[in-house]
C-alpha cells in the first residue's frame, strides 16, 4: 500500500524531500517545490516552530518572525505567487513582536500577552492539520482499496466529431472577416436649450403682456426638453419673485403672471 | 427459481452488478420489483453466508455509510495499484485540510475554514470537493451575505471505508486556553 507520505512529499533527484536541507547549497528548484507544498501561512509558521523542536507555547516570536519574513522574501524571489494571507501573517507577527519590545504599562498588561491570540490560532490550526493528516492516511477508494464490480463503466457522453475541410474553414474565415459591421457608431446631437435664454425670452414676452400661459413659453418641436427648460425657467423666475405661477383649481392651465419687479 | 435457496447468489449478483453500496432495503425493493418477496433478515443472512464464502478469496463485503458493497481485500490493493495507477487521486494538503475542517466542524462556511487555516479557501478546492461529491451545500447561514454552509456527504465516508462520521480519527485536543496562558506567564 502506498502511504500518504510517499505520495505527498515532492521528489527531488529521486529522493523524497521531507525536510529542508540544512546545508548551504539548496538547489533553488528544490526549494521552490518545497515552498509550494505549504498550504498557507499557518502551515509555514508551524513548520518553522517544529523545525526548532520547540513547543508552540514557548514561542520565541522574535526569531520566528525573522525567519518567517526570510521565507516569504524567498518565496517572492522565486516568483511563487504570494497570497496576501502570507503578508497578513507577516504583519501580525511584526505587530506582536513590536508590542513585546515596548515596555508595557499596567493598562496594557491587562489586555494579556499579545502572543496569546496567535498561539490560540496556531493550536487550533495544528489540531485540524494533524487530523487532516490522519484522514489522508485512511485507506481511500481507488488509492488503497478497490471495488469488486461488474457494473457497466460510466461512459463519457460522446461529442459529435466536427467534420470540416480546409477549404470550408478558409471560406468561413473569409466570410466572418468580411462580414459588414452592423454595429456602426453614431453620435446623438442634443439640441442645446439654455435655461438662461428661456428666462430672457419669458421676460421679454412678459414685458409686452402681463400674463402668459405656460404652454406658450415653448414650442412643440422642442419636445420634452423644451417643456423642462421652460419649467426650470418659470421656477427660477418665480423663486426670484419676477413672476407668479397661477393655476386655477378647475383648469389644467398654468399661467405666468408678471409681478412687474425687476423688469426693464 | 427457488428464491430463498438461491438468495446468497442473488444478493451476490446484485452487489457485483451495482458497483456501489446497496442498502438492505434497496436490495429488498429491487427484488420486490421482480416479484421476489424477501424480508430484510433473510437478505442479511444471505450476506453473512456470502461473507463466509469469501473468507478465503480476494474479495470481501464491506459495510460503509451508504450500505454494503463488494470490494477487493486491502492486502491485494498493492497488486492493483500499478494497474489502475491514477494520479488524480493525489490530493493536496490544502484539499485535505479543507475537507477535514468541514468534516469535524460541519456545517461550516468558507469564512470558518479561512479562520482556521489562515488562508483564503480557493474556489477550485471547493469546486473539486463538490465534484467529487465529498461535500454538499446544506444551507445558508443567516448572516449578511448568506454564506453557504458545507457538510460532508455519505460518498466521503464511503470513499474512506467508513460507516459514520464518528468513525473518523478523533480530533486532537488543544491545550485549554487558560492553561496555555498560564504556561506563557510562567515561561
Amino acid at each position: 500500500m502506498k502511504s500518504q507520505e510517499q505520495l505527498e512529499f515532492p521528489l527531488f533527484k529521486g529522493e523524497a524531500l521531507t525536510q529542508l536541507p540544512e546545508d548551504l547549497f539548496i538547489p533553488p528548484e528544490a526549494l521552490e517545490i518545497y515552498l509550494e507544498d505549504f498550504s498557507g501561512p499557518m502551515d509555514v509558521l508551524l513548520y518553522l516552530i517544529q523545525k526548532k523542536d520547540i513547543d508552540i507555547l514557548e514561542l520565541d516570536l522574535s526569531e520566528i518572525t525573522d525567519q518567517y519574513i526570510q521565507y516569504i522574501e524567498l518565496m517572492d524571489a522565486l516568483k511563487i505567487e504570494l497570497a496576501a494571507d502570507y503578508l497578513v501573517m507577516a504583519a501580525t507577527l511584526a505587530q506582536i513582536k513590536s508590542r513585546m519590545l515596548i515596555p508595557q504599562s499596567e493598562d496594557e498588561e491587562e489586555e494579556g500577552d499579545p502572543r496569546s491570540e496567535l498561539i490560540r490560532r496556531l493550536q487550533e490550526y495544528q489540531r485540524y492539520k494533524s487530523a487532516s493528516e490522519s484522514i489522508s492516511n485512511l485507506p481511500r477508494l481507488d488509492r488503497d482499496f478497490f471495488l469488486a464490480t461488474s457494473a457497466l463503466p460510466k461512459f463519457k457522453e460522446q461529442q459529435p466529431s466536427v467534420e470540416i475541410d480546409a477549404h470550408e474553414l478558409a471560406a468561413i474565415f473569409h466570410e466572418a472577416s468580411t462580414r459588414p459591421k452592423f454595429s456602426a457608431h453614431h453620435e446623438i446631437h442634443f439640441e442645446e436649450l439654455s435655461t438662461q435664454d428661456r428666462i430672457a425670452l419669458i421676460l421679454s414676452i412678459l414685458n409686452k403682456r402681463n400674463v402668459i400661459q405656460f404652454f406658450q413659453t415653448y414650442q412643440k418641436k422642442e419636445g420634452k426638453q423644451g417643456v423642462v427648460v421652460s419649467l426650470l425657467a418659470s421656477l427660477d423666475l418665480a423663486k426670484d419673485g419676477h413672476v407668479e405661477l397661477i393655476q386655477n383649481k378647475d383648469s389644467n392651465q398654468l399661467y405666468l403672471k408678471s409681478t412687474n419687479r425687476g423688469l426693464h | 427459481m427457488d428464491v430463498q435457496h438461491n438468495l446468497p447468489n442473488i444478493v451476490e449478483s446484485i452487489l457485483f452488478g451495482a458497483g456501489r453500496p446497496m442498502r438492505l432495503s434497496e436490495i429488498k425493493t429491487l427484488l420486490g420489483s421482480q416479484n421476489m418477496d424477501v424480508d430484510l433478515p433473510s437478505i442479511k443472512i444471505a450476506l453473512n453466508s456470502l461473507e463466509e464464502r469469501y473468507d478465503k478469496s480476494a474479495i470481501e463485503i464491506k459495510e460503509v455509510a451508504s450500505g454494503f458493497r463488494l470490494q477487493i481485500k486491502d492486502e491485494y490493493g498493492d497488486c492493483l495499484y500499478p494497474l489502475w495507477n491514477d494520479t488524480s487521486n493525489r490530493l493536496s494538503k490544502a484539499f485535505m485540510e479543507t475537507v477535514s475542517i468541514i468534516a469535524y466542524k460541519q456545517p461550516v462556511t468558507r469564512g470558518d475554514i479561512e479562520d482556521i487555516r489562515g488562508v483564503s479557501v480557493s474556489t477550485q478546492i471547493i469546486r473539486s470537493l463538490l465534484d467529487r461529491e465529498w461535500i454538499k451545500v446544506s444551507g445558508y447561514r443567516d448572516v449578511p451575505g448568506r454564506p453557504a454552509l458545507y457538510e460532508t456527504t455519505k460518498t466521503f465516508l464511503n470513499d474512506l471505508n467508513l460507516k459514520s462520521i464518528n468513525d473518523l480519527p478523533p480530533l486532537p485536543e488543544a491545550l485549554p486556553a487558560e492553561q496555555a496562558l498560564g504556561q506563557l506567564e510562567a515561561g
